[in-house]
């Protein structure tokens, strides 16, 4: 199994007509996705090499069936293209779009878990989720995943999400599915959403869990694995020699303390049973050992 | 972005939150005319974007021109936490009676505003947050919900404000609000905001982070990017639009993503290097972004490799390929480049680039090997 998207999944691309829309989407579709339709108000009715453009995602939703959507739209009108998604009934959403002000997406956020309950949004500013040999939604490469599992993979950072798919795939170690976060103040799913499915499915057998410094994400997640995950997680986080960050006022630092550093996180992370790796290579291979103790 | 003190008191005036009178000097001659201006006693503020600097003796009273010419002379240029200090803040001195503290600030983990107030402001106010959690009364505003200003006067005196300044200080908290939000503030913060000894409550000080994601729909924005970042590499990285912060070492990184080039960072680190900046050139990297990148590295004359690291994801490798054939042909570049090329369109990206590998221009097949290279070429 994998978590969130199958083969089954029926996929609407708001922006397919943009450069990258056409470009991922097509490249999504070529993947084997149910890409079934794009969402462009002034495009209705024409065709993105074969994928039909529909006015609105409610004609869209009505027209296809479709239950996710992935958003490719620029960030002024990017959290108005995701609320649109959850009125039509898309109760999986995947935004790629970097550089939303953080006040939309905590707007955006609150509206979704008052109005949409059962929506998911994934993102913003994140590569997408990929269940290998089955769908991809987002930006990543999919000839970089191997299909067949036994690992989940999820990740704050778009690129080292790539990074750790291909240290996994080089290895012969497939996933069952790898979900970016991604690295926005205010994600519309957190480590412990992921975590919590990998767990959940029978077909995931381990995870790999790519962090980094900044917020206490990480730390809440340690505290999740401990009390209730029984399969085992490698994590990296990155950012250890960072410089740190120039931090203003007191605000940061009155909430936080101490947490925060890719120090803090690797040890809360430790404490809690986790397999941290110094470098997403490392991690590759202290998975791989893993998998092949099976 | 971060806002310097009086820039953060330009922007809560635009909200109609009350500051002291004064004004920004560059040098002593203008420090003594906004004093002249405004009479006297004033305070002298040191401009740095750190803490600390009350404590560092870069804040002073002045009673007249002569003192003002004292201070000012002794602030600028004043190192303040590795900080220069290149601009003062003359304002009219308060005669403080009570001192608080208020911020708004994004509360990550419940994703909603998280508001915070004391009565026991100033300098401490860490301390305080340490040793006396109770006396900062915080509160969870949902950002759908807003903030009345009878939540302001209840919050107000749920932190035991003095009754003198509670309906003041209600409705500059609102402000504040308003500013946080419509500003597009990461951080508002005042602290002190202070009781004058004639019953007016105003912000003595500003500490404002704005969100750079909000920038595109604040025109008024643009005059602080010039004194944006001190580091020459980091402004003219920031010309070039660049995600970039200088580092001292001396193999230079170009990496998409931030996680990767923090990760690029660890890695020349473990390898035995050290690296000279942190850059992420993001998601479209072309031709221009690569030319901009290398010649920002290249201008740092404590470089002498070049490590490039690249995932491509919305990022495509062939682009990227081109814009290093692109960016050679453009700039001349002193130090050998290590090239890691891996995903969207990987294959076409190493095939464009082939041809104009030599001893400058070399590639490696994966992270660890190009950083071992970079960081031997760099001499480590």
């Amino acid at each position: 199994m994998s978590i969130f998207i199958d083969e089954n999944t029926k996929v609407i691309v708001q922006g397919l007509t943009g450069g990258q829309g056409r470009f991922h989407g097509v490249r999504n579709r070529d993947y084997g996705t149910q890409i079934v339709g794009g969402v462009s108000p002034k495009k209705a009715g024409e065709n993105v090499d074969g994928i039909p453009v529909f006015a609105s995602c409610k004609e869209a939703v009505a027209a296809t069936g479709a239950t996710a959507s992935f958003v490719v739209v620029p960030p002024a009108g990017a959290t108005a293209a995701i609320l649109e998604a959850a009125q039509a009934g898309i109760t999986f959403i995947v935004c790629i779009t970097e550089g939303i002000p953080a006040h939309d997406e905590a707007k955006c956020y609150n509206i979704l878990k008052r109005d949409f309950p059962n929506t998911r949004l994934l993102g913003p500013n994140c590569p997408g989720i990929i269940s290998p040999g089955k769908a991809n939604i987002g930006i990543t490469s999919g000839d970089i995943a191997l299909a067949g599992g036994p690992v989940g993979i999820v990740s704050r950072s778009g690129t080292l999400t790539y990074q750790a798919l291909h240290e996994l795939s080089q290895q012969g170690v497939g996933q069952t599915t790898c979900v970016g976060i991604g690295g926005d103040p205010v994600p519309g799913t957190n480590f412990i959403d992921c975590l919590e499915a990998f767990e959940a499915d029978p077909e995931t057998k381990a995870v790999m869990m790519i962090g980094e410094i900044g917020g206490s994400e990480e730390e809440r997640a340690a505290e999740w694995i401990k009390k209730h995950m029984t399969k085992p997680v490698v994590s990296y986080i990155a950012g250890v020699t960072a410089p740190p960050g120039r931090k203003m006022g007191h605000a940061g630092a009155i909430i936080s303390g101490s947490s925060g550093t890719a120090q803090a996180k690797m040890a809360a992370l430790e404490a809690a049973g986790v397999i941290v790796a110094l470098n997403p290579t490392e991690a590759g291979e202290k998975m791989v050992a893993i998998v092949k103790a099976l | 972005m971060d806002l310097f003190e009086y820039q953060g008191k330009q922007y809560f005036a635009r909200y109609d939150i009350p500051v002291s009178p004064g004004g920004e000097a560059d040098t002593v001659d203008e420090a003594v005319a906004v004093a002249e201006k405004i009479g006297y006693p004033v305070v002298v503020k040191a401009q740095v974007k750190v803490g600390g600097r009350g404590k560092a003796g870069g804040i002073q009273l002045a009673n007249d021109a002569d003192e003002v010419r004292l201070h000012a002379g002794n602030i600028l240029g004043m190192d303040i936490k590795g900080h220069t200090v290149h601009r003062l803040w003359v304002e009219l001195s308060s005669d403080i009676a009570s001192e608080y503290y208020v911020s708004f600030t994004l509360d990550r983990p419940n994703k909603v505003y998280l508001g915070m107030l004391s009565k026991e402001g100033g300098v401490d106010i860490e301390e305080v947050a340490e040793t006396n959690p109770d006396a900062i009364k915080r509160i969870s505003i949902n950002p759908i919900d807003g903030f009345s200003l009878d939540q302001s006067r209840a919050w107000v005196a749920d932190a035991d404000i003095d009754e003198a300044a509670r309906e003041q200080a209600a409705a500059l908290i609102v402000k504040l609000y308003t500013c946080y939000v419509e500003g597009d503030c990461d951080l508002a913060e005042i602290n002190p905001l202070i009781l004058t000894t004639d019953g007016i409550v105003r912000a003595l000080d500003a500490k404002v982070t704005l969100d750079a994601n909000a920038e595109y729909r604040h025109p008024e924005w643009e005059v602080w990017a010039a004194t944006d970042t001190e580091d020459p590499r980091e402004a003219m990285a920031k010309a070039k639009g660049l995600n970039y912060i200088g580092l001292d070492g001396s193999v230079g990184i170009i990496a998409n993503g931030a996680g990767l080039a923090m990760t690029t960072l660890d890695i020349v680190n473990q390898v035995g290097g050290s690296a000279a900046n942190f850059l992420d050139i993001g998601g479209g990297a072309n031709a221009d972004v690569m030319t901009a990148a290398l010649e920002v590295i290249n201008a740092d004359p404590s470089v002498k490799s070049i490590f490039v690291n690249i995932f491509g994801g919305i990022t495509r490798v062939d682009e990227v390929a081109k814009g290093v054939i692109e960016a050679l042909r453009r700039v001349d570049i002193t130090s050998p480049i290590v090239l890691r090329l891996d995903g969207t369109n990987a294959v076409e990206g190493r095939a464009l680039l082939a041809e104009h590998l030599n001893d400058k221009l070399v590639a490696e097949p994966t992270m660890l090997e190009a950083a071992r290279r970079a960081v031997a070429l760099a001499g480590n």
